[in-house]
């Protein structure tokens, strides 16, 4: 039996779930380090890993104009070497101690993960506290040209030649007036990635890099009070910042009609895109178009895919989701037309269903199976300890979205407490039909 | 929902690097003492050392046979109240008869579309309701039958599950529906050029008749061949519990779930073979030469390299394993570090041994910006060239560590266990195979990469593909004199 300091104490009743189900309990504990830092440490025997996470509170939005893309330019900056570990370094010794890493950046924040075996916990510090504390002093404009060339190289890769790769820029175009921070993409403007200099690296770095900017999440196979003392030795030399970071806001932004475009691509299957700007991450609404996705889009008895996908047989997939965000989020309906079917049409259909919603709840059996596949998937996620979505990495995601890294069984909470009214009300007030951004790709004649 | 889901997001790089791990092993050593209790200047001079590593210490795999002869392996992992079954037939593309390419695949996938009294949305509903996933998948070399549930609804789950592996009813029109699925999806590939540079290099290398020149779902042809009797036929040749084995690992014993796979799953018996072999090796490439795919406009070129590689069950497995960790597996590999960190030609490039049954190709791979074409496909070359060289030893030693320690990786998760404890018996891998893993790791030499990299890499030999903008490319091309150059129609790969 494996041992393993996770206890979920739940047992999934027989019956449908209540509206109060068993909690889901992750321990852990967290401290401050007098530079800001916040740290938080999870124990889970599993396998013989652990996972080092660092969020820092800066995306895409906190960009300047001209300088779009910076924010994942500078995370491929942290691992071009630090003071004491010149580059190259980072993932040399951590692949020489068995680790893999990675980091991802969107719009609200950037995170890093390190994974590896227990016994290179200090390795992992040493590396992570390094670039926190002293990357500045190993960075030159070569540093920067040589990963400059290497974004350019993820945009070509991810976006430019991507089929339907364009789509989310072209949306975020229609969606968002000028200036606002989620008009941009996170990839950034192939100009702008041109523009970036040596001299904004070191002012985003002082200004977002700083310990209070960030929290660090030690989860898996660890004996907590060992690694307190390793987090206060490899950190304590990280200095604190200088400047506050200001608070983010902006304008909740408003649609008042249909914007329509239509984009050629090197397809043969048309696409359409439904979107909607819609209330941020853990607002009134948040979770209730969660349960909605499921509704239209979640298997095959949901709405769209049934009619549009198995019974017309005029699509290929649809995909329905809340894209949850600090500012404000984004409601996407996606539908990948059959070779020859008429988008015309198949929009048409999904507004019928949209309609279908807003004027009646869905009924109980429907209602339950979508509350019942997001309650399992909470479940699926408490799994992996390491990883981007790994308990680690939701720990920091609670902890930067709520202040509360435990937020495990409130975020379930939200969902149990849902009932089918609930959804038709969403619906109908989030996703007024005369109100979005529609967006079509079409074959390249 | 915030997971992975938003088109926003941006990573350093594509994947884990951690790719076909289905092995674990037993790692000596005592757990190291890590961190201080006392606090102490943090002293930065030198990367603090690492200790031996720690030992992955696995629960021991209860074997169990129901009374029809399926195997069943359990192993208990009580972290999450949930359980994940996979059940394994070794049946692959081997078993696609000549001209029906794509019948294993297709029957694989729909065993879920009607089985037992329930029809494809009746199975859906029931699934989805008990807050469960189940998934019917053909692959290479074995069809898998998936269901992860939680664990109090396991009883539920099962007769469906069941019923989708012993008796499926193939319906005519979800046929027909899965069948036009397929079509479109085959026109997906050809649109997208890392899609489609993975169908034409294993085209162009083992051709159109050989089984491993053709996508797992075969071509428009065969897809339009195929009628419910061709699967039902399949069916019942191949879906029998002496070629099958149940994993089931997560919140259970086996005390408690071989009664309850005993009552569903105990009367299914089918008198079908027991094992198909593997198609028969194709013929090694002997000189060689360029295919251009022709992309208008293309930002970047999808540049794939190589020929065909080894089985599965070759004897040089772990000093391939650990030649490849060098040359393109691992993040700091000289591919991915040529490519993308000295020369930015690249988000990221990488090779693999693509093991099999029967032997699968070796390639080197990566999308490189459309105006360094040339120069990429160089680099590419100087690295297959330079890996015949002896390794220097902190190169090796750091591979040999990185292989041997990501091994844990594999059971963080109950799919993640189930998954490797399958790959075990498709791939007939020893008892002590498991045991004596890192030791193996461990035990291949500079010697050793330097014969298997003669052997196995010979780049004078090559098939070179590329997907790309014609008219930018072809003239830098024909200028490294690789070899004789053809153009070739996207839609001929797909034939």
């Amino acid at each position: 039996m494996l041992h393993t300091a996770l206890l979920v104490g739940l047992l999934l009743q027989a019956t449908p779930q209540p509206a109060t189900g068993p909690r889901l309990e992750v321990p852990f504990t967290q401290f401050t380090l007098p530079n800001g830092l916040h740290v938080i440490l999870h124990e889970d025997h599993t396998v013989p890993l652990l996972t080092v996470n660092v969020w820092y509170e800066v995306g895409s939005a906190r960009e300047k104009p001209g300088r779009t893309g910076f924010a994942h330019l500078f995370e491929h900056l942290m691992f071009m070497g630090s003071k004491n570990a010149k580059y190259g370094d980072f993932d040399q010794l951590l692949e020489a101690a068995g680790g893999t890493n990675n980091a991802s950046t969107a719009e609200d924040r950037t995170n890093y993960y390190i994974d590896i075996p227990s016994n290179a916990l200090d390795l992992a510090l040493f590396l992570e506290s390094d670039r926190m504390a002293y990357l500045i002093e190993a960075m030159s404009p070569k540093t920067v040209d040589a990963q400059r060339d290497v974004v350019k190289n993820e945009r070509r890769q991810s976006y430019e030649n991507a089929p339907y790769g364009m789509s989310s820029i072209a949306i975020a175009e229609m969606l968002y007036p000028k200036g606002h921070p989620y008009r941009w993409p996170t990839i950034g403007y192939t100009e702008d990635l041109t523009a970036a200099s040596y001299e904004d690296v070191i002012q985003f770095f002082r200004m977002y890099y700083q310990p209070a900017n960030a929290s660090l999440v030690v989860a898996g196979d660890i004996d907590p009070a060992k690694t307190r003392a390793a987090v206060e030795k490899w950190f304590a030399d990280v200095k604190p910042g200088k400047a506050v970071v200001p608070p983010i806001d902006y304008p909740h932004p408003t649609l008042n009609e249909v914007r329509k475009k239509t984009i050629q691509d090197r397809v043969q299957l048309p696409r359409l895109y439904l979107t909607w700007i819609t209330p941020a991450h853990f607002a009134p609404g948040d979770a209730e178009l969660d349960v909605l996705s499921s509704v239209l889009a979640g298997g095959k008895n949901s709405r769209l895919y049934k009619r549009l996908v198995y019974e017309l047989q005029i699509a290929q997939d649809v995909t329905a989701f809340q894209a949850s965000k600090a500012l404000n989020s984004e409601y996407q309906v996606i539908v990948t037309a059959r070779p020859d079917a008429d988008i015309a049409r198949i929009r048409a259909i999904v507004d019928e269903e949209i309609k279908k919603i807003q004027q009646a709840a869905p009924a109980e059996r429907e209602f339950r199976r979508a509350i019942n596949q997001i309650e399992s998937s909470f479940y699926d996620r408490m799994e992996r300890v390491g990883n981007f979505g790994g308990v680690g990495d939701q720990l920091n995601s609670y902890y930067v979205a709520a202040g509360n890294p435990g937020y495990f069984n409130e975020d379930l909470s939200r969902y149990r407490a849902l009932s089918p009214d609930d959804i038709t009300a969403a619906a109908t007030r989030f996703l007024p039909l005369d109100k979005r951004v529609e967006l079509v790709v079409e074959p390249k004649k | 929902m915030t997971a992975g889901r938003a088109d926003g997001w941006t990573r350093r790089h594509k994947g884990t690097r951690a790719r076909s791990l289905f092995v674990w092993c037993v790692l000596s050593g005592a757990i190291a003492s890590s961190g201080l209790l006392a606090q102490q200047p943090a002293d930065r001079s030198k990367p603090p050392a690492v200790g031996p590593a720690p030992s992955l210490k696995l629960p021991a795999i209860e074997k169990r046979t129901l009374s029809n002869g399926l195997q069943v392996w359990v192993m208990g992992v009580h972290k999450v109240p949930t359980v994940h079954l996979e059940l394994a037939i070794r049946t692959g593309v081997a078993a696609d008869p000549a001209g029906k390419f794509g019948l294993a695949s297709l029957t694989a996938d729909m065993l879920d579309e009607g089985a037992g009294s329930r029809n494809a949305l009746e199975i859906s509903d029931a699934i989805d309701f008990l807050g469960a996933a189940l998934s019917t998948r053909g692959s290479v070399d074995a069809t898998y039958v998936d269901l992860h549930v939680p664990i109090s609804r396991l009883g539920d789950a099962l007769p469906i599950m069941a019923d989708v592996i012993a008796r499926p009813t193939f319906p005519e029109a979800e046929l027909k529906r899965l069948r036009d699925e397929r079509l479109a999806s085959l026109l997906e590939m050809e649109d997208d050029p890392e899609e489609l540079v993975q169908v034409a290099f294993p085209r162009l290398v083992f051709g159109p008749q050989h089984r491993y020149g053709t996508p797992v779902l075969g071509t428009a042809a065969s897809l339009k061949s195929f009628t419910v009797a061709d699967l039902k036929a399949f069916h019942a040749s191949q879906f029998n519990p002496a070629n099958a084995m149940l994993v089931v690992a997560g919140d259970v014993t086996a005390a408690k779930v071989v009664p309850m796979l005993e009552r569903t799953l105990g009367a299914w018996k089918s008198p079908g073979a027991a094992k198909t072999a593997a198609v028969a090796p194709a013929p090694q490439l002997t000189a060689r030469r360029v295919y251009v795919i022709d992309k208008p406009g293309a930002a970047q070129s999808q540049v794939r390299i190589g020929w065909i590689g080894v089985p599965r069950s070759t004897p040089d497995y772990f000093a391939l394993r650990v030649l490849n960790t060098i040359l393109g597996e691992a993040f700091t590999s000289r591919l991915n570090n040529n490519l993308r960190e000295v020369h930015g030609y690249s988000y990221g490039a990488s090779s693999r041994f693509d093991m099999r049954l029967s032997a699968g190709a070796f390639y080197a791979s990566a999308g490189v910006q459309t105006d360094k074409t040339a120069e990429a496909v160089k680099e590419f070359f100087n690295e297959l060239t330079r890996i015949h060289e002896t390794v220097p030893a902190g190169e090796l030693e750091k591979a040999k560590n990185y292989l041997a320690l990501l091994v844990p990786r594999s059971f963080e998760t109950s799919r993640g266990t189930a998954d490797a404890l399958a790959q075990a018996w498709i791939y007939d891998l020893p008892a002590d195979y498991y045991t004596t893993y890192a030791d193996r790791v461990r035990a291949v030499t500079a010697a050793d990469l330097k014969r298997v990299a003669d052997k196995y890499i010979q780049p004078d030999k090559f098939a070179v593909v590329i997907v790309g903008d014609r008219k930018t490319i072809e003239a830098g091309v024909k200028t490294l004199n690789l070899g004789p150059l053809t153009v070739v129609e996207p839609g001929q790969v797909f034939k």
